[in-house]
């Protein structure tokens, strides 16, 4: 599989500190990647590289090949979608408006959307069963359902890379997993999707390949259930987790933190 | 037919009445057919001067000045994402005022009548290259915010300056007077003078409208849609400083207009920054007008200031927001 968006020895800086120390990433379409780690790894940072947010200090960010740096920003923007963490709105606008924000890549700059447009922001809200929402004003949604519509708001712009940061964070568990499923489909749809995640059961059950970042490199990746060994989350995370399959798929449930792993570092 | 779609025709009527009425009504008494075949006539009497000479800049610059506040009060308010924000945040007010001031106490205002106006834009430009200096290359709200606050801080400590140490009583009065902000004796070259900076600023902030749309989602999704926010603040910010900087020059400092217009039709084009945009900038024309025609209407010994009007309607309208923001929040 050749890669869609690929990091070559990435390193970010945020003002003066250091964050990504030097990592090699290749994200592809059709697969759900999850990129996980502990608080201060470098996750949300990494996703603002690959979405093209920040500007790399050494490495380079491409999409099929070409830099980021050298790609107009709507066309990078009809590539790549973005989803940053705690999104929402800031004016209580309706729903199917703050989805027809995602068409603008598409428009022109004074041309209104068109009936190509409605279809897509359509079809983004149907995807994410949220096309009964589509009256209804944002700010007044709970945060399951503001989650489908910003969802549907990264769908609407028809991406083949979406980069989603703690999509499911807030969310009740019925929500985390309807959330996931929805990730789920649009990778078997052919998308790539790559998100940022903190709950390692949902990261265990639903991707297809795990990153495990800390201190701003990419400690294991590969299956879940090789990167979340017994070792690498006592190493890591500084837990001990429960392991099991249930279904044939696995899950990992954090247990106890490790007091001596702390006081070692 | 929604109330979106009328808003503007309906908007542009109003206009349409306010300029009337702004050009029909005054001191001189004319009748209607008076003040219209002065305004249009062939002929040079006493009636074609008032009209020509005095209601004509005089309502053209109500509607221009009123046009710029609104759209620059909506633009700003878009960008910041704060409906408390007012075209004299970013700093151009308080420094374009200075400007003019300038003129007034150095004497050069009265050595050519262009003088003032010129200081003013003169002051506005400069309130842009220090805000962009200060808030750098990043297109964080918060840094613009502070280096407006700090521009405006300095440009009214220097105007106060200026007021302590004027030359005479009735300089620092003829000072104070022009701050309150004013439309009378303002004549046609002031028009042509302050048209062509605040027809680029219209344009440059109509530029942003759907950047506005964008930053509905905050500034890390907007980004992601393709838009580059420096370049995005760098065109409020210019288009600000040319229409409001030109306004104040021309005006003085007329405040409320940009922080009430957008605010009370935010909810008729259902929240949308850009929609937002051309609505907010006939809203202000209109409010303008009319408050320069109560300033006309209510016959005082000294002419009431229009910036002392807007004020007077636009503070109470600040007490009702403040009481609404805690109901809302309790």
């Amino acid at each position: 599989m050749t890669a869609l968006l690929r990091a070559e020895g990435l390193r970010v800086a945020l003002g003066r500190r250091q964050v990504l120390h030097g990592l090699d990433l290749d994200l592809s379409e059709r697969e759900l990647v999850g990129l996980i780690g502990p608080n201060g790894a470098g996750k949300t940072t990494l996703l603002r590289a690959l979405a093209g947010l920040l500007a790399p200090e050494a490495g380079r960010v491409t999409l099929s090949g070409k830099p980021l740096a050298s790609l107009p920003p709507r066309s990078l923007a009809r590539e790549v979608g973005y989803l940053p963490q705690g999104g929402g709105s800031y004016w209580p606008v309706t729903a199917a408006e703050l989805v027809m924000l995602g068409r603008m890549p598409h428009l022109g700059p004074w041309r209104k959307p068109g009936a190509r447009d409605e279809a897509a922001v359509a079809a983004a809200l149907a995807a994410t069963d949220a096309a009964h929402l589509a009256a209804r004003k944002v700010t007044q949604l709970s945060g399951g359902e503001r989650m489908r519509v910003l969802l549907a708001r990264a769908l609407a712009g028809e991406p083949r890379l979406l980069l989603a940061d703690e999509p499911v964070s807030g969310l009740d568990p019925y929500h985390r997993l309807e959330a996931m499923e929805h990730l789920r489909a649009l990778a078997r749809d052919g998308k790539g999707v790559a998100v940022v995640l903190h709950d390692l059961t949902l990261a265990a059950r639903y991707c297809d390949r795990l990153v495990l970042l800390d201190g701003g490199g990419i400690v294991a990746e590969g299956a879940p259930s090789d990167v979340l060994s017994a070792d690498r989350l006592a190493s890591v995370y500084r837990v001990r987790a429960l392991h099991g399959f249930e279904g044939g798929e696995p899950f990992v449930v954090p247990w106890d933190p490790l007091v001596q792993a702390r006081e070692a570092r | 037919m929604s109330a979106r779609t009328v808003l503007l025709p309906a908007l542009a009527v109003l206009l349409l009445f306010a300029l009337a009425g702004s050009l029909l009504i005054g001191p001189a008494g004319l009748s209607t057919p008076e003040a219209l075949l002065g305004l249009f006539g062939s002929e040079r009497g006493p009636a074609a001067r008032v009209m020509r000479e005095i209601r004509l800049p005089r309502s053209l610059l109500g509607a221009m000045i009123g046009a710029s506040l609104g759209l620059a009060g909506a633009a700003l308010q878009g960008y910041l994402r704060n409906p408390l924000a007012e075209p004299g945040l970013i700093g151009v007010s308080g420094a374009a005022a200075l400007g003019a001031v300038l003129t007034l106490y150095t004497g050069l205002s009265a050595a050519f009548s262009l003088a003032l106006p010129l200081g003013g834009i003169a002051g506005a430009m400069a309130a842009v290259v220090l805000v962009q200096l200060l808030a750098g290359r990043e297109a964080g709200t918060i840094t613009l915010i502070l280096a407006g606050v700090a521009v405006t801080a300095f440009a009214a400590a220097l105007t106060s300056l200026a007021l302590n140490l004027a030359p005479s009583p009735f300089a620092a009065l003829e000072i104070v007077f022009w701050l309150l902000g004013s439309l009378s004796d303002r004549s046609m070259e002031h028009v042509w003078l302050a048209a062509p900076f605040m027809v680029l600023g219209w344009l440059l902030l109509a530029s942003t409208g759907r950047a506005l749309d964008a930053l509905t989602l905050g500034e890390e999704a907007a980004s992601s849609l393709g838009f580059r926010l420096p370049a995005i603040r760098l065109r409020l910010v210019l288009g600000t400083a040319f229409c409001v900087g030109a306004a104040t020059a021309v005006a003085g400092a007329i405040g409320f207009v940009g922080l009430v217009v957008p605010h009370l039709l935010r909810p008729l084009v259902g929240h949308r920054p850009g929609a937002l945009l051309p609505a907010s900038a006939l809203g202000g024309a209109v409010l303008l007008l009319l408050a320069d025609l109560v300033v006309r209407a209510i016959p005082t010994a000294q002419e009431l200031k229009l910036g002392v009007v807007t004020a007077l309607i636009g503070a109470p309208f600040f007490f009702a927001l403040v009481l609404r923001t805690r109901r809302e929040t309790a």
